[in-house]
């Protein structure tokens, strides 16, 4: 059977990691390719690179940070933010990404799902989603970093994504991030629920059990995590060690 | 030197980082004459088994390719390891490089997520000098939708999924394949690939 994943993500601005903090024995905490290489070292199953560059002309940049990790990691890659076009994806792609992720241009742009996955392939068309809670199981798909509610339903949402061909769908509550409280457990088992592709839970993981709250009690196949990695307060491998115990497979 | 097969199938540059990573000396090629001097030879491949074939054929090399496969070290990755079997039910019936035995097919309808994508843990089959060294539960990464159907004879490694997807094959000579990515999967996959390159002379 497959090991359920741990992610950590890293958002990265103008190339490098923001907000960065001191890991032993990493000297440039801004250097995103030696966080990830922390990362990689404490067992992660898969590294995001979350680009939040604001300048269109900096795009360029995340590439060269993909390019370098590549060369030194030799887990998957996904690469998010920004990403508005096939021209983008193959860029990606090429710089040694293996997942895409793509998020506000899907749901402006639907079309672009599917002609991704035709073209490169639905393993790496991951689509990223931010959700907001509107009423008992129901939630809403909001775009641009959750500023903007789309009032489109979630649910119809992910069922659409499956259909166009999307591989992977990453779900960030709205309600949960931030809150380090876990992650939103009625979102994620309505989402497993409603399609067939692996789900990504994120948003709102605060604390050891909480990763293995959501394996034990939602379908969902992996868990992300940003700033409880990236400000040292758990490694990947403590959360490992504690989902093990739990009888959840782990690589 | 490691010749890798540059084909037009798939992200052949991870396998390169990952040699280059190593200290493998390897170049990415669709020359017959690179691939006839070469020390081993890497097929890697992403996409479709009909079209990885016509592309192999319209470089004039797949004669060269199972020619050279029985004389010096060959590893074929992911649709690379497929296209070593007679034959491929890809959306069409295609002949493959007849390296081993076996035909490569739908991994059979279950109520489990197809693509099988993810990490999956090697169980053994026949002696494989490609699978020394590795920690005692060896998980690897996976991404696929098709799988091998090989006798057990030529079968070193299998996953569970299901039912059992053949992981690494073997001929007992020359020919490997790895269903999975040693290249995205982590330590123990570049422990794979540095057990490939002990076998160049």
């Amino acid at each position: 059977m497959l090991a359920k994943r741990i992610i950590p993500c890293l958002d990265v601005r103008d190339g490098k990691v923001v907000k960065g903090v001191k890991f032993e024995g990493v000297r440039d905490v801004g250097d995103p390719v030696a966080l990830a290489q922390v990362y990689n070292a404490q067992g992660a199953d898969e590294i995001v690179f979350y680009d939040i560059t604001a300048s269109y002309e900096k795009r360029g940049v995340i590439l060269d940070v993909v390019r370098e990790a590549a060369k030194k990691i030799f887990v998957p890659l996904t690469v998010g933010g920004g990403i508005k076009s096939i021209d983008d994806f193959r860029e990606t792609l090429r710089a040694g990404a293996d997942k895409v992720s793509v998020n506000s241009q899907a749901v402006q742009n639907p079309a672009l799902i599917r002609e991704a996955a035709d073209i490169f392939g639905s393993q790496c068309v991951c689509i990223g989603i931010d959700a907001k809670k509107i009423a008992e199981n129901k939630w809403t798909v909001f775009i641009n970093g959750g500023r903007v509610d789309m009032h489109l339903d979630l649910i119809d949402w992910v069922k659409q994504c499956e259909q166009l061909g999307a591989g992977e769908i990453c779900l960030n509550s709205i309600d949960a991030d931030g809150t380090k409280e876990g992650f939103d457990l009625p979102m994620l088992k309505a989402v497993c629920g409603a399609v067939s592709i692996p789900v990504i839970a994120s948003g709102g993981a605060g604390k050891l059990p909480d990763f293995a709250e959501a394996f034990l009690e939602t379908g969902c196949s992996a868990a992300l995590a940003a700033s409880l990695f990236h400000f040292g307060e758990l490694t990947v491998q403590d959360v490992k060690v504690d989902c093990r115990k739990k009888g959840i497979l782990m690589r | 030197m490691i010749a890798i097969v540059d084909y037009g199938a798939g992200n052949i540059f991870s396998v390169k980082n990952a040699l280059d990573y190593l200290g493998m000396e390897s170049q990415l090629t669709d020359d017959a004459h690179a691939i006839q001097t070469a020390d081993a030879i890497i097929l890697p491949g992403v996409g479709a088994f009909p079209s990885a074939m016509q592309m192999l054929r319209e470089r004039n090399l797949v004669d060269v390719l199972q020619t050279e496969a029985k004389k010096k070290p060959f590893l074929g990755i992911c649709l690379g390891m497929q296209l070593i079997f007679e034959k491929g039910y890809e959306f069409e019936a295609c002949d493959g490089l007849g390296l081993i035995p076996g035909t490569v097919e739908k991994i059979p309808a279950t109520d489990l997520i197809i693509p099988h994508m993810g990490w999956n843990k090697l169980e053994y089959g026949i002696d494989c000098p490609l699978l020394k060294n590795l920690p005692e539960e060896a998980y690897v990464y996976f991404v696929h939708s098709y799988q091998a159907f090989v006798s057990s004879e030529y079968l070193a490694a299998y996953v569970t999924y299901g039912g059992q997807i053949p992981a690494m094959v073997y001929d007992g000579k020359t020919v490997f394949g790895a269903q999975f990515h040693p290249e995205k999967s982590g330590e123990t996959g570049l422990q794979i690939l540095r057990n490939f390159g002990g076998l160049l002379k």
